[in-house]
This record gives structure tokens, sequence and C-alpha cells, in this order.
């Protein structure tokens, strides 16, 4: 199975180099954050070519050098360019042989490798890859139809290894982007408006004799304050931000979100297969005759924050009309076209090198820090400038994943059977990416390009169709076999606060609205709630990852129930349509003070081939809490002065009081496809818990966050 | 893009000591930074200890612990000055066998996603330790309730603690 990345980049040399050293370079486009893809890329280049997993190396990204394959992003980073690195890597190893056989005057078929030497069973020389390559490259083409070496032979593959760079991490030596110094380096802080319609009206000119010899870099809107000491920077922006007067234009909206969600303009398109089509919307039919039972459930999720743990940085330097940049985005080659064009330089005098980074959960700071990075290094030419957003940077001004709202209208009829489903999902764009475009699509996308004293037209998002990168309708479509299903995308643009990608999109909303409805329909028809799913479902993937979970979960089990404070919730899906197939089960109990405690989540996955066994449970624990904590605690708040959410109090998230004991059982598929898992288990885990609360407490929840405030309101209807 | 500058020229960063001096590590260094500086930004960009993080500056997430005195402290508020005379050990500190064995505990565990949140935590463990080599549940979760960590490691740190506690072998 051959990838885009591979229709690109076509040579093994591509892929990968074997260093005088005695070690093996592998080359990707994606960048490490967490989600450990550099462990899993390393094992399967390791166990395709028969070399030690600890003699691999990965490059930095870094547009001076690096393949280009795409944002790593939506789960897609093991089943492109690790499968690429898979094929490349048989590849060489065929042609190693070829070259041993040779070489040792042997039949091939006699030949044998470990550790990347290679011995005949005839003789008792041997010759190690580098030998045979003796500083070369391979010089060949990937061969996309080579098989892989079968699964049963693997020898570090879906074993477990130390994951790379942990042991650094865990003691604060591997370095991130933040800790970077450059001989020469300036501090920079930004003073950013109230919120994203005010501008700057005036600057008490007062302060810039007050600058301890620091100074300030102002362009329309963008102000930052440069000085060679960090602190003072800090200090700097705080006493700027007292000198400057901002023009409110107006403020943020403040309506009700959840009503503009569903009265706004908007566009309105059906999904079918997956896809939306630019077809009229079909109208919503009455049920059909053979429905003895319909529901409607209505679900509003707010605001989310990316909210990583370090806020955005850059580290830019601008020197004889060349810009490099070190950034921590997730997309270095898609960024670079759109700096080019907001800086107005020619996109050849741009560098980007990817560095670590916090965590981001998809589209944060990290691209728009860049820019401003940028903005105040070509005001300093010569000097390398860190500019680092504060905490309340961070949090007013990342790109939010959008408030949505979600209609289901589902039927039974006399059997248990759904017949009918309809689903609507209202949002803002999930798509705000800067990817390059016509028409300046690209700064559009940006925050300081509409703060600059010429600043680009409105960002405006169109929708988009196609399945596997849509946003609003990201798993609309219930992966369950009911008879008729309506499913339609309502893009309502220009809502109140700026959004973008976060973590699973749309899809974390439309499993809950789903699973939700699958659990009061479960109900409505007497069935148990495992029961009914998996009579809904023919694929044996999908009631595997049920049963599992179920099994592991206890579910069935004596011990909850409406009232008693303790419930258990399940629910399904699979990521995507497509992607990896999640179930979980979670236990929880709700106290008198109408505060939910998590006890136990058991998750199933089913994410084809397992690579790295351990890196893998830990993407979906981490997803899990994720979900947890956006379903309990979190929303974005704002007024018409700006957002209110500007820091870990006002915006709170899951802390180690309400950590649950998490178990992951996976599914292994060997000489199945690699699943992307990152993203699997946030939607089934988030409608669970919904789900065990219903159980616990008789509420059906239908506005996020679950917080005490929210069950008591529903209590009080 | 029409970039304006104003006012003064950038300093250079020359090195003019201020009296303070911090002992950190076991080492005494003699400080430049203003006293009323917060000691992450001594620790990082004084003396290259970037090992402390900065998440918040608002002792709400937990990323710049660091020992005083033994304890677990939040350094992005606390002005350097304070800390004088006062015995201050952070990640990297070498030989330290109770840091040695939280971080061993940390990766056996696989106790860290993107680890930028990490070493505050394994500073935490550390300081609950010396206090407590075999804490029970609640104090675990106590000592660790002032950090946050974005990528859901929450559980592997969990279970890396009580690894270290039933051990009972964590004290230095």
């Amino acid at each position: 199975m051959t990838t885009e990345s591979l229709a690109r980049y076509r040579a093994v040399d591509d892929w990968l180099a074997l260093t005088p050293d005695g070690r093996v370079t592998v080359r990707t486009g994606k960048v490490d954050i967490g989600q450990r893809v550099t462990t899993a890329l390393a094992l399967i280049a390791a166990e395709e070519l028969d070399v030690d997993y600890g003699i691999i190396d990965i490059d930095g990204v870094d547009t001076a050098v690096s393949l280009d394959e795409e944002h790593t992003s939506a789960s897609n980073s093991v089943e492109r360019s690790g499968q690429s690195i898979r094929l490349a890597a048989a590849t060489a190893r065929r042609h190693l042989l070829a070259r041993a056989a040779s070489a040792l005057g042997v039949d091939p078929a006699t030949l044998d490798v470990s550790d990347g030497i290679v011995r005949s069973a005839t003789t008792n020389r041997s010759v190690t890859y580098w030998e045979l390559m003796d500083g070369c490259g391979f010089g060949i083409e990937v061969d996309t139809a080579i098989a892989p070496k079968p699964a049963a032979r693997y020898r570090q593959i879906g074993g477990t290894v130390v994951a790379r760079d942990l042991a650094a991490l865990v003691r604060g030596a591997a370095p991130f982007l933040h800790d970077m110094i450059l001989t020469g380096m300036l501090h920079a802080r930004l003073v950013r408006p109230p919120h994203h319609r005010a501008r700057l009206a005036a600057l008490d000119p007062a302060v810039e004799g007050r600058l301890e010899g620091g100074s300030l870099v102002r362009d329309g809107s963008f102000l930052a304050v440069v000085h060679s000491d960090e602190y003072t920077a800090v200090r700097l922006a705080a006493r700027v931000a007292t000198a400057a007067q901002w023009a409110d234009n107006g403020g943020l909206d403040t309506r009700d979100i959840w009503q503009r969600l569903v009265t706004a303009p908007r566009i309105s398109l059906p999904v079918r297969e997956g896809d939306a089509v630019e077809e009229p919307v079909p109208p919503l039919d009455p049920p059909p005759d053979a429905a003895v039972t319909t529901l409607h459930l209505r679900l509003e999720r707010p605001y989310v924050m990316h909210a990583s743990i370090a806020p955005s940085a850059a580290m830019a330097l601008f020197e004889d009309g060349a810009l490099t940049i070190w950034t921590h985005s997730q997309g270095v080659h898609q960024i670079r076209q759109t700096l080019a064009e907001a800086l107005g330089m020619d996109v050849a005098k741009l560098r980007l090198v990817q560095k670590r980074g916090a965590g981001c959960y998809g589209h944060n700071g990290a691209d728009d820090a860049a820019l401003d990075a940028a903005i105040v290094a070509r005001a300093l030419p010569g000097r390398p400038v860190m500019l680092k957003w504060s905490r309340g940077d961070e949090h007013a001004w990342e790109p939010y994943g959008p408030a949505m709202v979600i209609y289901v209208r589902a039927s039974l009829d006399a059997e248990g059977r759904v017949i009918d489903w309809s689903h609507e999902t209202f949002s803002d764009t999930h798509r705000t990416r800067p990817r390059p475009g016509h028409d300046a699509s690209g700064p559009r996308r940006m925050l300081a390009t509409h703060l600059v004293e010429n600043p680009v037209a409105p960002f405006v998002p169109e929708p988009f169709l196609l399945a596997p990168l849509a946003g609003v309708h990201r798993n609309a479509t219930p992966y369950y076999g009911f008879l008729r299903k309506r499913v339609v995308k309502h893009l309502v643009p220009g809502m109140a606060l700026r959004t973008s990608t976060l973590r699973s999109l749309g899809a974390y909303a439309n499993v809950m609205a789903i699973e939700t409805m699958m659990d009061e329909l479960a109900r409505a028809a007497g069935i148990d709630a495992l029961d009914f799913r998996l009579r809904h479902l023919d694929d044996a993937r999908a009631h595997d990852v049920l049963r599992a979970a179920a099994e592991r979960g206890h579910w069935g089990r004596a011990g909850t129930g409406e009232g008693a404070g303790r419930g258990r919730g399940l629910a399904f899906a699979r990521y995507n349509g497509l992607k990896a197939y999640a179930a979980v089960v979670v236990d929880l109990e709700v106290d008198d003070a109408a505060l939910v405690h998590l006890r136990r989540v058991t998750v199933a996955a089913d994410a084809g081939q397992v690579v790295d066994r351990d890196g893998l449970a830990l993407q979906i624990e981490g997803a899990a809490i994720q979900a947890a904590s956006w379903t309990l605690c979190e929303q974005v708040t704002w007024d018409a002065g700006g957002v209110t959410s500007r820091d870990w109090e006002s915006y709170p998230i899951l802390r180690f009081d309400n950590a649950p004991a998490i178990e992951v059982v996976l599914i292994d598929r060997p000489d199945q496809p690699y699943l992307g898992p990152s993203e699997c288990a946030l939607g089934p885990t988030a409608a669970a818990i919904a789900n065990a609360i219903r159980d616990a407490t008789g509420l059906r929840l239908v506005r996020l966050p679950f917080t005490p405030d929210a069950i008591r309101a529903a209590a009080l209807q | 893009m029409g970039v304006a500058r104003i006012g003064g020229s950038v300093r250079s960063g020359e090195a003019v000591l201020s009296g303070l001096s911090l002992c950190v590590n076991g080492s005494v260094y003699a400080i430049a930074a203003d006293p009323a500086t917060p000691l992450v930004y001594v620790l990082r960009n004084e003396l290259g200890m970037t090992g402390t993080k900065f998440g918040c500056g608002l002792e709400q997430c937990g990323a710049c612990a660091v020992l005083v005195d033994g304890a677990s402290v939040l350094s992005c508020n606390v002005p350097a000055g304070q800390l004088a005379g006062r015995d201050i050990v952070t990640i990297e500190a070498d030989g330290d066998s109770l840091l040695d064995a939280v971080g061993a505990a940390f990766v056996a565990a696989g106790a860290a996603q993107c680890g930028y949140c990490i070493p505050g935590m394994v500073i935490a463990v550390a300081g609950l330790l010396r206090a407590d080599p075999r804490p029970g549940e609640e104090a675990i979760r106590a000592a660790l309730q002032p950090h946050l960590c974005r990528c859901g490691t929450h559980a592997r740190v969990l279970r890396a603690v009580h690894a270290l506690s039933s051990d009972g072998g964590a004290r230095p």
C-alpha cells in the first residue's frame, strides 16, 4: 500500500541514510509533539531493516532540507510517514541483501540479517550494511509493491521500548524551543489589544523614555517590547500596556452563542457517506409510519481551548535579507508560504526550523507566535529575537475549538431498531490552519496580519467537503447501519471568537451527540446499551472493541443505577468513520454537591497494527483524560471587553484530584494497516461520561461542560 | 508591512553582580539579576538550568517547581532575593539519589508525553517522598494537585509514584 508521501518522495534516499558512524538516519516530515511518533517511526525502520531501534536517529524538520508531509495532524503520521518509511526500509533491505550476496559470493536466499550484519549460512564471512554502502546513497526508488516483513517475524514492533528522549524529558534535559539561546539574543513580549476587534488608539509617548534600555516595535496595533533581559521584557510589557489606549470597535459579540449558531446566516450542506455535497439540504421528513418512538436531542458545546502548558513562542533572526524562524509549529512547510506572503518576502528567503514544543493538540498559538517573532526580528536585523506569549496571551489569543450545536432526531420501530436518523451540526470553522491559497487566504488565517498598519481582509471560511479532513461534520455520520440517515452540516462563520483545529475537530461533539442518543434509544427500547449497539453494527472489529471494553469495564454487572449516585456509561465510535475504533466504559460518582468524581475509564481500541504498544496506549489514555477535562471542566468565557478566561483559575482543566484509573485494551491487528490512534478515544470518552451521569442521576445533560452548576440546573428542569 | 521602531537601542547583556548569591544544587552562585526577579528566570537565563519550565507565572500550573530546603516550591513568582541562604535543588541536580529514583520511576511508567510539565512533577514527588516515604493515595494526589498536565499523563504519574511508595526505597 503506497502513500501520498511516496508519490512525492520516491527515492529510498529521501527517507533513509546509513551514516558512517554505524547508525541509521530516518527522515520524515512529521514532528514529535509528545505523541511519540518518532518512537513509532524508529521502530518501523528498525524492524524492516533488521537493526536495533537504538541506532535509529530521526532527523529534525527544517524547510531547508526536510520532506513536506503537510501538517502533523489528523492522526495520520504513522499511516502516512510510517508506511512510507516501512516500504523505503524494506526496499533498502532487499537492495542491501543483493549487494551482500554479490560481495560474499553466495545465493541471496542463504542470507540472514541481524543488527545490520549480513551473514550467509554457506560461509563464515559476514558484511555490514555500512560496509556495503561505504558512505554512498542507495540511488534507487522505493518499491511501493514490495512485501514488507510479515508481522509473525517481528522482533521489535509490538513489544515495549523506552520512548525516544523519555529519560531526558523527565529530567528536564530535552531542550524545548523555549530553552534556546543564541548569541546576542533579545527577548520580546507582546502587548495585545483587549480583544481581536480593538485597535490601538493612542500610546503615551512618555513610555518610550521608560524602557530601561529596551525598545518598542510597533506596526499599527501590533505592539511588542524587546529587551536583552527576559524578566525586564515581561515587566516592560506590563508597563507599556498601561500606556496604551485601545479603540473598542463595539467589543465582542456577547449574544448567546448557541442561539447565534442556529439563527445566524450559514452555509448548509447535506453529508453523504461522510462527505458533504453541494446539493440542497433534504427536508426533515416526519418520522416513518413504523416508528413507535421518536427522540430528540440538542447538544451544546462551548468554545474550548487547546490550553498548552507552555505559552507559544518562536525565535527569529533576520539577517542579510533572509529570515530564519525556529518554531514549534505542526506544519513548517505549510506556514512558510503564508509567512512569506504576510511579510511581503520572497519565500526562498524564509527558513523554518521545527523545535520541540509542549503538546498543542491542534492549531494553537504556535503559528501566530512565529509571525509575531518574525515581525519583531525584521525590525531588529542581525539580532535573534525570542518572542514568548504570556499565559494570558495564550489563553486569550489561541484559536479555540468552536462552539457547536447539534440536533439529533431518531426513531425506533417496534423491534427496537433505529429506522430513521437525522443529525444536524452547527459550527463555526474548524479549519483555520494557515495553508497556501489564493487571495491571501493564508495570511487571513493569521493573527498579527489583522493588527498591523496594513491589515489583510477578514478570513472567510468555506465549507470543506471531503470526509477525512472535514471539521464540522467529522464523525457526524453514525457508523451504525440505520435504515435511513440524514446528516447536515451547517457552517456558521463569523461567530464571536476566532476558532480552528482542536484535537478531533467536530468529532468530539458529533460522537457525543450520537452516542448519548444511542443511550437514550437503548433505554427507550428496553435493550442493554451494549447489545443495542452491537445489533446496529455489522463490522466485526467494532464488535470486538465494544465487547472488550464491556468485559474489562465490567459492563452489565450490578452496582449502578439511577439515583444511587454511582453510574456506568458506555460509548463507541470509529474515528472519522475510517480510522481507529474505540469503545469506552466510564465509572463515576456524582456527589451531593453535584460534583462528578471519575473512578475508572476502560478503553478498548483497535488502531490496526500496533507499533509502539506503550506509546499507543498512552495516546489513548491522554485522549481520555483530555476529553474528560473538556467534558467536566472547560468553557471559554468572554464579555464585550474581551476573553475572560485568561489563566488556569478562570479556565480550569482537570487536575489530579479527579484523575481516574485508566485501563487501555489494545486489539492488535498484525498485517492490517496502521490506523491513527490519537483522536479516537475523545468522543467516546465524553459520551461514556454523559451516559454514566445519566445512569447515576437520571439526568441527561446536553450542555457542556458538566459542572456542578450545570448538573444542578438540569436537576431543576 | 512597514515596521516602525520606537525607543532606544537594545541594551547589551553586560553582567553586573547584584550582590545576591544563591545555593543551587550544592553550588553557590553570585547572581547578576535584580533580587526582585522571580527565581525561574534566574535559573533558566543566568544559570542555564532550563529544566525548570515557565508555564504561567501565576503559581497555577506547577511547571516551575524546584525544591527549597527539601520542599517543592513554585519558582515563577518568588523573588530570587528571598531565597538567599536557602538550599535550592532543581531537576538537573547531579547525584541526587531521590531525584534519580523518582526520574527512573517516571521512565519505567512511561510517564511523559510532551514532557513540559513532567520535571515539575518529578520535583513535587521528590518533595513528597522526602517528607513521607510511603504516602497514601490522598497525600500523593494532594502533592500533585498544583501540577497541570494537558497531555493527560496523570494515570502514569500516579503509577510511578505508587511504585516508589510501595518500594519504600526511594529515600536517599
